[in-house]
């Protein structure tokens, strides 16, 4: 009983404050908002039995990418969005398009919604086919991980190697290379 | 014990709202910041379904989000660093040159 508390209070917490990082005007706020959705991301993953993801989940995305996040805020110091005149005359901010947007938005939400209270397993619970030990394992974890998708990890590594070499050359300063 | 369904809900929740964030900003941080809600409710979805069946390929797969997602974080960030740089604004709507 507890544990449905726990995860209502930990899913009101993380859509809470995923839409206030939406309404937010000031980028410094949504930052900080998306670290306290990630942290309660964590905590339902602890409750999934998935610890290591967990952990993952605060020192890749709460540590690395988001203080990432807080130095390009910093950086480029323009906290407020500017409101420019062309904002009104851009053809997708008419009246009716934005109202037909709107329509199809919420559209969406019906058809998610639609979709999973149709599914056959919908009160099925989520632990039902297994127990917590096979899932929670660290070591099961990295055997799986470095056994079948060893390709996947070595291609991965290329990905973070292709992408820091892209940062480098994108953010430096234009003009003559030295 | 929690149905999967409604992690499933939270997950599609979380989503939805991302993707009205990328579609209702003005602000290209904020837009970045709503596209890793949305990888976010995709991990969630696969950590769901892997603890559902019983095996780790779920938490697997949210390590490779995890990467893109970084990756995608630091060119996303150089790009509106450099971008930032030739206008001085974060509006997408500022960015025109290539549009009607």
């Amino acid at each position: 009983m507890s544990e449905t508390i726990i995860f209502y209070l930990l899913s009101g917490l993380a859509i809470g404050a995923s839409a206030l990082v939406i309404g937010q005007r000031n980028p410094m706020y949504s930052v900080m908002l998306l670290i306290a959705s990630f942290g309660a991301l964590a905590a339902l993953y602890i409750q999934l039995d998935a610890p290591f993801v967990a952990v993952a989940q605060i020192i890749i995305y709460a540590g690395a990418i988001m203080v990432l996040f807080l130095f390009v805020v910093m950086l480029l110091n323009a906290p407020q969005e500017d409101a420019a005149e062309w904002d009104q005359l851009h053809p997708l901010r008419q009246r009716g398009v934005a109202r037909f947007g709107a329509i199809l938005a919420a559209l969406l939400v019906v058809q998610l919604a639609w979709a999973l209270f149709e599914i056959a397993e919908y009160e099925a619970p989520v632990g039902g086919q297994a127990d917590a030990a096979a899932v929670s394992s660290v070591r099961e974890l990295g055997r799986v991980l470095f056994e079948r998708h060893a390709f996947a990890f070595e291609a991965t590594s290329i990905l973070i190697l292709v992408a820091m070499v892209g940062a480098v050359v994108l953010a430096r300063k234009e003009g003559p290379l030295s | 014990m929690i149905p999967l369904s409604h992690y499933l809900i939270v997950s599609a929740i979380l989503f939805s709202i991302g993707t009205a964030g990328v579609f209702l900003r003005k602000n290209l941080i904020t837009i970045l910041l709503s596209i890793e809600i949305m990888l976010n409710a995709v991990n969630l979805t696969f950590v769901a379904f892997g603890r559902f069946r019983g095996d780790v390929d779920g938490q697997i797969i949210t390590f490779f989000v995890m990467t893109v997602a970084a990756a995608e974080a630091a060119v996303g960030l150089a790009i509106v660093i450099a971008l930032f740089r030739h206008r001085e604004s974060l509006n997408p709507d500022a960015f025109r040159a290539l549009k009607w």
